[in-house]
């Protein structure tokens, strides 16, 4: 089984799918990740699924449960890279991610995150 | 009986492919005749021309489908060329259709001349042959037509969907005309794609020259955004007339928290303000510009 794995930039922690996910790496993925967000204490979570080209419901659901064990960890997840084709079969199969926050790049994603730490500290320590 | 008959059929298809090469100048001439008055004089003299080479190469497919036992392969292509031709140069059927049963005409006065019953037979057989000619034609026909607006609409489809960079960071989509499924998939699919080639995360929906909004559009509309908030951009829908407002809230169509404004100015100061552009009057600025070159 192939793992996905989990980069450490600053307090941020990057997931970058490159593989087609199975069942059962997405199962391991969120229990990394949740060990890995305890463990550095990391206050944003990026998942870049740039190389991603086919979704199903199972996938946009991994996503959104990704974003809701991380929030009750405190830390915000933001998904970037989304092709548009893999949105539009999103919004076909009737999923709209409520509660993922979403920019167009890592770039994008990165700055979002700085962004909403400095409008809930105003110290911006990143 | 039956083969009675078809030895009889043999006679009379013999006796007309006789006629044929006899009287073939005469056949061709008459048959040019009756299509050229089909057309009732609209076409000018290159395309009589024209005409006339065409009715002679289908005389000589004819002959040569004779000779070849009945395969009409040859004909038919000269056939289908022809009713192509006159589709795009926006003929009738009926004017097309009457190139081919010209030639019964044109045959049925050499038959009465010759008067005898082999070739009343044989005419019989040949009339058949034509009438599926003819419907060849029309089928030929009818699919270049078919072409023809597939193509235009396809031309449409390309031609009315721009994408256009309003600022750094902001683009708009001036929708125009009734939208519809097929239109709506490649308006969605060129503005997300623009999205992420521009990395703009900022997009308007002008939809000033969409005539009427129902429920289906609106569908389409919200699809739309909701899948450009997927991909980490905003969405504004603007152009919205009193009418379509009207129509919006007597459907029952929720837009939410999507941001809709009344023009494309107000939906371009509302993006320019969420991405941090600050846009003042210049008026003061040109007095200070003047105290510079001074």
């Amino acid at each position: 089984m192939d793992r996905v794995p989990i980069l450490k930039l600053g307090d941020i922690l990057i997931v970058s799918i490159q593989i087609d996910l199975q069942d059962m790496s997405v199962l391991a993925l969120q229990e990394d990740l949740s060990e890995r967000v305890v463990e550095t204490g990391a206050r944003g979570v990026i998942i870049d699924i740039t190389a991603v080209e086919i979704v199903d419901s199972f996938i946009g659901r991994m996503l959104a449960t990704i974003a809701a064990i991380s929030r009750m960890l405190d830390a915000e997840t933001i998904v970037v890279g989304m092709r548009p084709a893999v949105a539009i079969t999103l919004v076909e199969l009737g999923l709209s991610l409520g509660g993922v926050r979403t920019a167009l790049n890592l770039e994008k994603g990165v700055a979002l995150l700085n962004q909403i730490e400095g409008s809930q500290h105003s110290t911006a320590a990143w | 009986m039956g083969v009675a008959l078809s030895v009889h059929a043999d006679a009379g298809r013999r006796r007309i492919e006789e006629l044929f090469q006899e009287h073939e100048a005469r056949i061709l001439k008459r048959w040019l005749e009756i299509a050229r008055s089909s057309t009732g004089g609209t076409g000018n003299q290159a395309d009589r021309g024209g005409l006339a080479d065409q009715l002679r190469e289908l005389y000589q497919a004819l002959r040569q489908s004779f000779d070849d036992s009945g395969d009409l392969s040859d004909l038919r292509g000269l056939l289908a060329e022809l009713s192509r031709d006159r589709a795009r140069q926006g003929f009738t059927p009926t004017e097309t259709a009457i190139v081919v049963f010209g030639l019964k005409e044109a045959l049925y006065e050499i038959v009465e001349e010759d008067g005898s019953p082999e070739a009343v037979r044989g005419f019989i057989w040949f009339s058949r042959v034509i009438d599926d000619l003819g419907l060849f034609t029309m089928e030929s026909y009818a699919s270049a037509r078919e072409k023809i607006i597939i193509d235009q609409a396809e031309q449409l489809l390309e031609l009315s969907t721009p994408v256009v960079k309003l600022w750094e960071g902001i683009v708009a989509v001036p929708l125009v005309g009734t939208l519809d499924s097929a239109r709506t998939q490649v308006v969605m699919e060129k503005l997300l794609q623009t999205l992420v080639d521009t990395g703009s995360e900022h997009a308007v929906i002008d939809i000033t020259g969409v005539p009427a909004v129902d429920t289906e559009v609106a569908q389409h509309l919200l699809k739309t955004v909701v899948a450009a908030r997927l991909m980490g951009a905003e969405c504004v829908i603007s152009g919205i007339r009193p009418q379509i407002a009207h129509t919006i809230v007597t459907l029952g169509i929720e837009f939410g928290d999507i941001v809709t404004k009344a023009t494309l100015a107000d939906a371009l100061a509302h993006t320019l303000r969420a991405s941090g552009v600050k846009v003042v009057k210049g008026g003061e600025s040109r007095i200070a510009v003047r105290t510079v070159e001074g």
